[in-house]
């Protein structure tokens, strides 16, 4: 290849970057906004991104089986499949909160590794209820997303670039959804809210604020959005396994940490940046060095980024410097 | 209730043995057993009566499981009066010892001879325990979550796996061919403690840095990056194959344990001769069990040592350790490299028994099955990390297994079971492949019931007995 076709197959990269990236922007600000009032990475966030994209799926398929459909426009279809998915993961990240992280805040340990261990076991325990739940329903492991010609649609953009439909969809729904949630949370009464009890809960509790409600509040928010992410992301890979959350919902925290963790526009932001870092990386270094490093390197690519960060950025981009108190 | 519990465990046991002793292939002779065991482990039995039901009880479970090979209730009882030696309060040591080194090297070979797989299970726990061990340093001791533990034992894999393999050659020029002979093995097992450890210390440099959850994120993403190169690096240069995974790997001769079982006559007592699959099973528990004796060894020394303050008090309040003069960075990186030390050792051993390697082994999912052992066992705890290992190992591999068989069974047979035909059971449910459902669950449930584990440290026990005596207070105003 010469340097004129690498450049030529920039501008696509970049808009595959950017889809990608969106995707990683909502499930980052689960992370983010459960780590703001928690102080706590939630492992269980990327099941969370994963039942919303099997719920999403199964709406497809009950409504919109091209034989006999429910639904039978795919717009509509997946308007109905956003919204399943954002109320069912919604409440599985308020079930999450209210059954294994409320009575270890209960209990007050003080130990960081406790909440933390039982994110992990959460995760795990997810993963496999969705795999019982697939291989009772349907006997299978993979699972895939019914495509639809209206959303597959082509359309071409000035630099030979190429969308689909559904690629202009995953842009239009996140802005809206990131719009959204910017409005929520620094204009209403919620968000003020939520903002109060990440900065600091006990003061919060004397001014009136209930922390549990707020605190699930803030899980079925952050589950809602990576629900929607979810079939965002089913759309745009379709094929989905019990373990596809795992390694979107590490990037997406990736993309928090980048962006400072706890800081909500910082989540967004990191979620474009690594979006873009991954593709990029995934497209180029098989050119750049011959073959011999190939695309598998990204998520490679991904995680040294995340350690090169906290090496010598660990507050994040847009994060504060926050010395500790003894 | 508990001026009860002595005689109804004596009659029990002494019951269950003679049921044994009647009619020895009856699962339900062999529950009874099981079940006395438990009972002597928690019954409050007189201290000098310990012993000797023990020891009767071990007695009882090796002859049933040398008229039964495939006995595996009876091969659990046995575990359990192994764990109950080691554990149980007020046994004089000599019981301890002489009891263990008899199960271990009398009752599981006499049964495993014949059926290898309490051999599979053996080592499998073996390893296990020393990975446990190995993170136990690390998360337990000095209180770095690690989540990308596996990939010390990647290290010490591939160390062996590359070049007692045909591997090498494949890119070093002037190699030999079949990779250097099988007793190499020993040197290698010393260069996996090396070479782990170093990347222990490599890994540990930028990420200890950090603090508890960015720790672990670090953590896992650094293990994951091991076994992507792992599962990468078969180009430029071929060095580990892929995702293809580097086979056969050598084996050390085994000529001196055939020539010894030849000479205890193993083969007239079974009346079959011993083959090398099994004599190689036999050879790997031994070395095994070794390793794992010496891994205990040192760890019961490092945790009473300067360095196992030192982590301890790191975990405590790391500010505090510091103000005390401890150097924060190399005691923690002290600590990984131990840690590492334990599984790369182990790592090689697994590389020579599997005869493969391939990055398969090594996932994340590896990584929190080794933190569900600490985590079952207890923090901190020797103890509890070999039996968390254990339980957990024969959960899974044991108790998961079967299951899954009875269900296969059953979808075969076409057996209803509360109205529902058994036979239309979907072919994907397998519980084997269930692990992190169990795994998840041991998690969750250990954090909110049992935090301190099932053998806790004795530093643990004693704040959790505080910490609930304060909520008492507390709640009383």
């Amino acid at each position: 290849m010469t340097l004129g076709d690498l450049v030529a197959i920039l501008p696509q990269t970049v808009l595959e970057g950017l889809l990608l990236g969106f995707v990683y922007a909502m499930v980052a600000l689960g992370y983010t906004m459960v780590y703001g009032v928690l102080g706590l990475i939630n492992f269980a966030h990327s099941e969370v991104f994963m039942i919303g994209a099997v719920i999403g799926l199964e709406v497809f398929r009950f409504w919109g089986n091209p034989a006999a459909p429910v639904i039978a426009n795919p717009f509509l279809l997946l308007l109905v499949a956003l919204l399943f998915a954002a109320v069912g993961s919604g409440f599985m990240a308020v079930l999450v909160e209210r059954f294994a992280y409320r009575p270890l805040r209960k209990r007050g340990s003080k130990n960081i590794l406790v909440p933390m261990i039982t994110a992990i076991g959460v995760s795990f325990l997810l993963q496999d209820l969705t795999r019982i739940y697939a291989a009772l329903r349907h006997n299978e492991f993979n699972m895939q997303y019914r495509t639809y010609e209206a959303l597959n649609q082509v359309f071409e953009l000035p630099f030979q670039t190429t969308i689909q439909m559904k690629g202009v969809l995953i842009i239009a729904v996140s802005v809206l959804m990131l719009i959204g949630l910017t409005y929520l949370v620094n204009r209403t009464k919620l968000g003020k809210a939520i903002r109060a009890v990440s900065q600091d809960m006990q003061t919060a509790a004397l001014m009136g604020i209930n922390p549990d409600v707020i605190i699930s509040r803030t899980f079925l928010i952050g589950g809602a959005l990576g629900g929607v992410a979810g079939v965002l992301f089913g759309l745009l890979y379709t094929n989905i396994t019990p373990y596809s959350g795992v390694l979107p919902g590490l990037k997406a925290f990736t993309s928090a940490v980048l962006g400072g963790i706890g800081n909500i526009p910082g989540a967004m932001v990191g979620g474009l940046i690594l979006g873009q870092l991954e593709t990029l990386s995934g497209t180029y270094l098989p050119f750049l060095t011959n073959g011999n490093f190939g695309t598998e390197y990204k998520d490679v690519f991904a995680f040294l980024t995340l350690v090169l960060l906290l090496l010598f950025r660990p507050q994040g981009i847009f994060g504060q410097n926050v010395s500790e108190k003894v | 209730m508990n001026g009860y519990i002595f005689p109804f465990t004596l009659a029990f046991t002494a019951l269950s043995v003679v049921g044994a002793l009647l009619r020895p292939a009856s699962d339900l002779v062999n529950l009874a057993l099981l079940a006395s065991v438990a009972l002597v482990s928690l019954g409050r039995i007189p201290t000098s009566w310990r012993s000797g039901l023990l020891a009767v009880l071990a007695l009882t479970l090796t002859l049933l499981l040398r008229l039964n090979p495939g006995d595996k209730l009876a091969f659990y009882g046995l575990l359990g009066v192994l764990i109950a030696c080691f554990l149980l309060p007020n046994l004089p040591t000599l019981v301890r010892v002489a009891l263990g080194t008899a199960i271990l090297f009398i009752s599981v070979p006499i049964a495993g001879l014949t059926n290898s797989f309490l051999f599979e299970l053996g080592i499998q726990i073996g390893i296990f325990a020393a990975l446990a061990l190995g993170l136990n340093v690390v998360v337990g001791q000095a209180g770095l979550l690690d989540l990308g533990f596996a990939a010390f034992f990647a290290i010490g894999a591939y160390t062996w796996g590359i070049f007692g393999s045909p591997q090498a050659a494949q890119f070093i020029e002037g190699f030999p061919a079949g990779g250097l002979p099988g007793n190499y093995l020993y040197l290698f097992m010393a260069l996996a403690i090396i070479t782990a450890a170093i990347t222990g210390v490599l890994i540990g440099l930028p990420a200890l840095r950090l603090r508890g959850d960015y720790l672990a994120i670090v953590t896992l993403g650094l293990g994951e990056v091991v076994r992507v190169l792992a599962n990468n690096l078969d180009k430029p240069l071929n060095i580990t194959n892929g995702p293809q995974g580097i086979t056969p790997v050598n084996r050390p001769e085994v000529g001196f344990l055939t020539q010894f079982l030849q000479a205890i006559g193993a083969e007239q007592v079974y009346g079959k001769p011993i083959d090398s699959y099994i004599t190689y099973a036999f050879f790997f528990y031994l070395l095994v069990l070794l390793v794992i004796g010496v891994v205990i060894l040192v760890n019961i020394r490092l945790a009473n040592s300067r360095f196992g303050r030192a982590w301890v008090a790191i975990r405590e309040d790391e500010i505090a350790a510091k103000a005390m003069g401890i150097p924060l960075l190399p005691t923690k990186l002290l600590a990984f490299a131990t840690g590492a030390a334990f599984s790369g050792i182990m790592g090689a051993i697994f590389a020579a028994k599997q005869t493969f390697v391939s990055p398969e082994s090594f996932t994340l999912q590896a990584s929190i099955n080794i933190l569900a052992f600490v985590i079952l066992g207890g923090m901190g705890s020797i103890g509890g990390a070999v039996v968390g290992a254990a339980a957990v190992t024969v959960l899974n591999i044991g108790l998961l297994k079967d299951f899954s068989d009875l269900l296969n069974t059953w979808r075969q047979t076409g057996v209803t079971i509360l109205g529902y035909n058994m036979a239309n059971l979907p072919p994907q449910l397998n519980p084997a492949k269930y692990e992190r459902l169990v795994f998840g669950l041991i998690l969750i449930l250990m954090m909110i019931f049992r935090p301190e584990g099932l053998i806790p440290e004795q530093r643990h026990r004693v704040e959790m007995q505080e910490a609930r005596q304060e909520a008492k207070e507390g709640g009383s105003k």
